[in-house]
């Protein structure tokens, strides 16, 4: 008789309710980084494919060094520049189809732009005119979001919409690394597990929220891991080769669309940038990291891939770049006229029908604008 | 309003089943209506108003979620977005806090930001306010921070039958709604046939439940049955009471309002929130503003104590009773009189 049989004896088992909900093994994100371009993994990517993406990215590039431009000259109250971010950025916008939805946050101006927003109507935000200056439904684009991470939530209640209608429609929620230690990013994760919404989360990890390093944001093996917890699987890619970035995109979308669920995808970048125009990133960072990542430039990555393997000429570099060009200067001619403001407007979309407090405060408006035009008239007398 | 007369077999109905029998019949009109929360499925919701809804409409019109009120409302925000009706249920006034980022970032300003093209048709219900002997955390009058935030509408019901009308016209409005339902009411009864069409109340309009000459006791939810029975009650003291049942804080109707204070002269505002920054600072000055000339005496309020909600064997001496009000109303006459 062994001790376990004994009568009376204490026998461990497990507590009645427990078992294994899902698996974690499939869920884990890869040791490192996913990458294409520069291995075998290019070759099978259709060679126009890389041709667009690299086009996408010099006229990205080209969009960031305009608008940081604008800031200086004023015309922008602020912007936040995706510059060295450029691959995550056009991806989002290329991994989708027309009917899906892209959530962006405040960095992501870039990915509403190469989803097909014309480029000065997305900076209406950080020009300072209206809040949102396109309609999210025409363009299945929600409002750049400035809270960090509320707008992950919005995308699972959509994505779960769209799926109990039974219209295939997935949504892609961006967000940095800092806004992955808010609580409505958790929320918005075990939300999408739990109802297995046809939503991806791309984390931008550019090694910063403001000045915070990711060291001091979180504990976790990586933001991919975090997926695990969630019961969805994470995806490590580097963020700077637009190749993987779309591969792993797509892959999580159609998965999405096919009802496989949402999938979490980290990207390991850089922002090259400081934070805006109002940061000093020498306070916390050294130049030193800042030229590694150079060397590792999403443009460069694919510039070499295309070039080595002949799909490339000074023909389609010219093409990109001019293209690029074109759409800087059209962005600066809208930039620079002057935006054509209605104050009225102000109690105008309040709600759907203006309360009797809200007509009393539009006509204090309106009688101070005909004295102020008055007076202006009088004086151009 | 779109009245139709019940028919005379009423029977004894609850606020509770009244807001319920609303959900239902807004689910059963329009496909678009969600109704979702901790514990609204099975369970009917810890109030049971959200009883059958889950086995009549199944589980992806009547939806238990994980525990999470900044997920409910964020998932609700990307279900309007959509194009659904959602109907959340925040089980508790307190437990609401940490939606508020998405109610004040987001659900309250979505339609502005967007210039109209993003209105979103959310109904936040949230139970509120004291008298239930709810341990702490269970009792709080939140409405103050509601009518701050411009974007929502605040509505509050004080009787069975406005419980429907006023959840019904929530349901459909094309803007967000704060639905603010007064816990100590769930189980008032009222004669009310559920069989019966019912009238939907729009939102916006006050009510005077009770008129007279002497005074005008102004509240809402909770504090409105009080208001009635210290109106009883000050008949004994010559005092004609007129007692008006805001039933919407925002928008607010001044119209109603400042018509009642002008009739009689004076005016004291009731409700169970603290005092300081709470609702009654804002209509007092209102009524000030508007009837300045027609007061006998300064407008008064009678409110919660500015403290935090107080343990339930102290919450009787913090919620405005019958003899809190009628020292008011005395306070009045003798204001009048000097």
């Amino acid at each position: 008789m062994t001790v376990m049989e004994q009568r009376g004896a204490y026998r461990p088992t497990p507590p009645p309710a427990w078992q294994p909900r899902t698996d974690p093994a499939p869920l884990l994100p890869d040791a490192e980084p996913y990458r294409v371009l520069g291995t075998g993994a290019a070759d099978k990517v259709d060679p126009e494919l890389l041709r667009r993406l690299y086009a996408e990215l010099v006229r990205g590039r080209r969009y960031n060094t305009q608008a940081t431009a604008l800031t200086k000259q004023g015309r922008l109250a602020v912007y936040p520049s995706s510059t060295g971010q450029e691959a995550c950025e056009i991806a989002a916008a290329l991994a989708l189809e027309e009917r899906d939805w892209l959530f962006p946050s405040y960095r992501d101006t870039l990915a509403v732009v190469a989803r097909g927003l014309a480029p000065a109507s997305a900076l209406t935000l950080l020009r300072g005119d209206w809040h949102t200056g396109y309609d999210p439904r025409e363009h299945r684009i929600a409002p750049l979001s400035t809270p960090l991470a509320t707008q992950l939530p919005h995308a699972v209640g959509l994505a779960h919409a769209a799926r109990l209608k039974g219209d295939g429609v997935v949504a892609l929620a961006m967000v940095g690394d800092g806004g992955t230690s808010e609580g409505d990013f958790h929320e918005a994760l075990n939300f999408a597990a739990v109802w297995q919404a046809p939503v991806v989360f791309l984390v931008q990890n550019n090694g910063f929220a403001i000045s915070v390093p990711l060291a001091k944001q979180t504990a976790a093996p990586s933001l991919a891991h975090k997926a695990v917890g969630y019961g969805m699987p994470g995806r490590l890619v580097d963020g700077n080769d637009a190749a993987a970035m779309h591969e792993v995109l797509s892959e999580a979308v159609a998965r999405a669309r096919e009802g496989g669920g949402p999938t979490l995808v980290e990207a390991v970048t850089y922002r090259m940038e400081a934070h805006t125009n109002a940061d000093d990133a020498t306070r916390y960072r050294q130049d030193t990291d800042v030229e590694a990542w150079r060397d590792h430039d999403p443009i460069l990555l694919m510039e070499r891939e295309l070039t080595e393997r002949g799909l490339l000429d000074d023909d389609m570099k010219r093409q990109a770049s001019d293209d690029a060009e074109a759409m800087a200067a059209d962005l600066r001619e809208h930039m620079n006229q002057e935006p054509v403001l209605d104050p009225m407007d102000l109690f105008t979309h309040v709600y759907a029908e203006q309360t009797s407090q809200l007509r009393e405060q539009a006509a204090q408006l309106r009688a101070e604008l005909e004295v102020a035009s008055e007076e202006a008239e009088e004086e151009a007398r | 309003m779109t009245t139709v007369a019940a028919k005379p077999a009423t029977k004894p109905a609850t606020m509770a089943q009244a807001l319920g029998r609303a959900l239902r019949d807004s689910m059963a009109e329009d496909p678009s209506v969600h109704v979702l929360g901790e514990d609204v499925g099975a369970l009917g919701g810890v109030f049971r108003v959200t009883d059958g809804l889950a086995a009549e409409f199944g589980e992806d019109r009547c939806t238990d979620t994980p525990l999470a009120e900044a997920g409910i409302l964020g998932t609700a925000v990307g279900m309007a977005m959509y194009g659904l009706r959602p109907v959340v249920e925040m089980q508790f006034d307190a437990f609401a806090y940490p939606a508020f980022e998405q109610l004040i970032s987001h659900v309250a300003r979505m339609r502005n930001r967007t210039r109209g093209a993003l209105p979103l048709p959310i109904t936040v219900r949230v139970p509120y306010g004291g008298g239930i002997g709810g341990v702490e955390h269970h009792s709080d009058s939140s409405e103050a921070y509601y009518i701050a935030t411009p974007g929502l509408h605040v509505v509050t019901p004080a009787t069975v039958s406005d419980a429907y009308g006023l959840l019904r016209a929530s349901i459909a409005s094309d803007d967000p709604v704060v639905f603010l339902e007064p816990k100590r009411l769930y189980w008032s009864k009222a004669d009310w046939n559920p069989e019966a069409p019912q009238a939907v109340e729009p939102i916006g309009r006050a009510v005077v439940r009770r008129t007279g000459r002497s005074a005008t006791l102004i509240t809402y939810g909770p504090s409105v049955p009080v208001c009635l029975e210290a109106a009883e009650a000050a008949r004994a003291e010559g005092w004609d009471l007129e007692v008006v049942d805001l039933r919407s804080l925002v928008p607010f109707d001044d119209e109603t309002v400042a018509a009642s204070v002008r009739r009689t002269g004076r005016a004291v505002v009731v409700h169970e929130s603290g005092g300081f920054g709470g609702p009654g600072g804002e209509i007092a000055a209102r009524v000030t503003e508007r009837c300045f000339h027609h007061l006998e005496a300064p407008v008064l309020r009678v409110a919660g104590f500015d403290i935090p909600y107080p343990p339930p064997m102290l919450e009787k001496h913090h919620l405005p009773g019958v003899d809190r009000i009628l020292d008011a109303v005395a306070r009045l006459q003798w204001e009048a009189d000097s």
